[in-house]
């Protein structure tokens, strides 16, 4: 039994040549049997026959969120759908839910997949973990449940809602990992201590597991300092199975990939073709294990890299950085690409601006963006009566962008308050002609 | 020494008579101004009878507001005046960052606002060349 985490230590050679076979199964299979693959094939004029090697897979059509939607609800799917036992779905905030089918094989390698996630993060047999995610159509509640069951941990399946009952049921099963997102750990905490308890002394836990929505390296930090815990991030989306398609080790530098389970790929989102190994652009994973509802070259929609190089813990997987942005919001400007989160990064990093920021875009005639302007508001520390000074401010930012993303955006210091207070994505980027 | 009140103004129509407003509606006199501004921003310097009230309410209506010390110096009304004062502070080294004038002539002779690298040193040389620096106290009531 106990051999399922040994992909993790795999030798390389022995892993691609898996990776191979287990791809071009996959692609054989989507075509023979999934009615959308095989239409999606044949308008692009390809055979699986064309799949000879890994590095083929760049010959087969990637698959959007809006293939995904038109193929609502079973169209994807490569089985009857008697053989199908569990369906979950996404949810669409625009149009129809993403809907992924499992086979019984399925879900025990999904679950296994979740187990070496959690494996990863430090987490054994002997702990008790307490799943915070909702158990519905979301994949997060049951992909974690049911990883953390393969892996013989003790799981309470509690949820999401009714915090107070959730940190006292923590708190007398002696609860060891918390399994939820960022932003709830962080609530809980707060609120453990409203309860007049203290979050590091009451309480046994030792590990959290999060994921569901981004994490910054701020937010961890907060979190492992509230609760006195190591706060471990992991990734993984419905579209192409669940949690489980990444995680990161103790070591926290980066998630390993699940490379006997996924080819990985990352593009440039404008252009689809393949980035060399290191730089950052749009992940594309195909899952080299799904019977019930194949996917090939799935376009994720986030930004991230491979980490070259191997991890310390001396698990031999690849490592994929952390998400840094998502296509949706990236804009092309004179041919380059940016991404708002770069701006934020930068900004960030001088305390004479707040993190509020607006990018206004100035088009041609014809309708690309020419000019970005990045307006960000001053911060009572930045603010200088000298005027030199605040010219300096200006000039530094502008350089400091320049050097992260090749372009050189006017940089525009505003008032405080001035710019609206929000987190959506439409309010930061504005055209210029509305302004 | 002088306060004065630096006010950061997003080129923005309407900000700078909104800084007005403020100030009087609570009875704030304005006794000099000067405006320093690119394309981007600007930044609006003030001389007020009641600096540190002025301060107060700039801030709390969401004004990016602050203090900074200036000296006020009483020229000779003759001509080259100004270019003597400017003459002693260079021979000594002293920067000026910048320099405004009242807004209405409030004596004989004229008062001139500078922002200097080194008050303290100014303030010497000014003694020494029997230059009268005016205090805060008499402006703010001129
Ligand atoms: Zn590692």
């Amino acid at each position: 039994m106990n051999d399922w985490h040994n992909m993790d230590c795999v030798d390389r050679e022995e892993l691609a040549e898996l990776r191979e076979q287990k791809l071009l199964n996959t692609v054989k299979w989507a075509y023979q049997n999934s009615p959308f693959y095989r239409e999606k094939f044949q308008n692009n004029s390809v055979t699986p026959e064309e799949v000879k090697e890994l590095k083929n897979i760049t010959r087969l059509p990637f698959t959007t969120k809006s293939d995904l939607r038109e193929s609502y609800p079973f169209k994807l799917a490569a089985v009857p759908m008697e053989q199908i036992v569990r369906i979950h779905a996404s949810s669409g905030t625009t149009g129809k839910p993403i809907v992924a089918g499992y086979t019984k094989n399925d879900l025990v390698e999904w679950s296994r997949l979740v187990a070496r996630t959690c494996a990863l993060a430090g987490v054994t047999s002997r702990d008790t973990a307490q799943v915070s995610f909702g158990y519905g159509l979301f994949t997060g509640g049951f992909g974690l449940h049911y990883g953390l069951e393969y892996l013989e941990a003790t799981v309470v399946p509690f949820s999401s809602g009714n915090t107070e009952r959730q940190l006292s049921l923590m708190k007398d099963f002696q609860t060891t990992v918390l399994v939820s997102t960022p932003s709830f750990a962080l609530y809980m905490a707060e609120a453990a201590r409203e309860m007049g308890l203290d979050p590091k002394k009451d309480y046994s836990l030792r590990l959290g597991l999060f994921g569901g929505e981004p994490c910054s390296e701020n937010m961890r930090r907060e979190i492992e300092n509230q609760w006195g815990i190591t706060a471990t991030v992991n990734y993984g989306l419905t579209e192409v199975v669940g949690p489980g398609v990444s995680g990161e080790c103790t070591c926290q530098e980066g998630m390993h990939l699940h490379e006997d389970s996924f080819i990985e790929e990352i593009i440039d989102p404008a252009t689809g073709e393949s980035l060399p190994e290191g730089e950052s652009g749009e992940l594309v994973l195909t899952p080299i294990f799904k019977e019930g509802f194949p996917v090939i070259r799935y376009r994720t929609g986030d930004i991230t890299r491979i980490i070259p190089g191997n991890c310390r813990c001396g698990h031999t997987t690849r490592r994929m950085d952390y998400i840094t942005g998502r296509t949706d919001d990236m804009i092309i400007v004179k041919g380059v690409n940016l991404f708002p989160s770069q701006v934020e990064e930068v900004l960030s990093g001088f305390k004479e601006v707040s993190p509020h920021y607006r990018l206004v875009l100035h088009r041609s005639d014809k309708g690309f963006v020419k000019d970005v302007e990045v307006q960000v508001e001053l911060t009572p520390e930045g603010f200088t009566d000298s005027f030199q000074e605040l010219e300096k401010l200006e000039q530094n930012i502008k350089n400091r962008i320049r050097s992260t993303i090749s372009l050189a955006p006017r940089v525009k210091l505003m008032e405080p308050k001035s710019l609206e207070r929000t987190t959506g994505k439409s309010r930061r980027i504005v055209e210029g002609e509305d302004l | 020494m002088v306060n004065q009140i630096s006010v950061f103004l997003e080129n923005k129509c309407g900000r700078l008579v909104n800084v007005c407003q403020t100030l009087g509606r609570e009875n704030i006199n304005i006794r000099a101004l000067s405006i320093a501004d690119t394309s981007d921003f600007g930044i609006l310097r003030l001389i007020v009878d009641q600096p540190e009230r002025a301060l107060s309410v700039l801030k709390e209506e969401g004004f990016m507001a602050m203090e900074t010390e200036v000296i006020a110096v009483e020229i000779p009304d003759s001509p080259g005046g100004l270019a003597d004062v400017l003459h002693y502070l260079e021979e000594a080294e002293i920067n000026i960052e910048y320099l405004y004038s009242f807004v209405e002539k409030p004596a004989k002779d004229a008062l001139i606002l500078m922002r200097l690298d080194d008050i303290e040193k100014a303030k010497k040389v000014m003694e020494e060349k029997g230059i009268p620096l005016i205090g805060g106290e008499r402006i703010y009531s001129l």
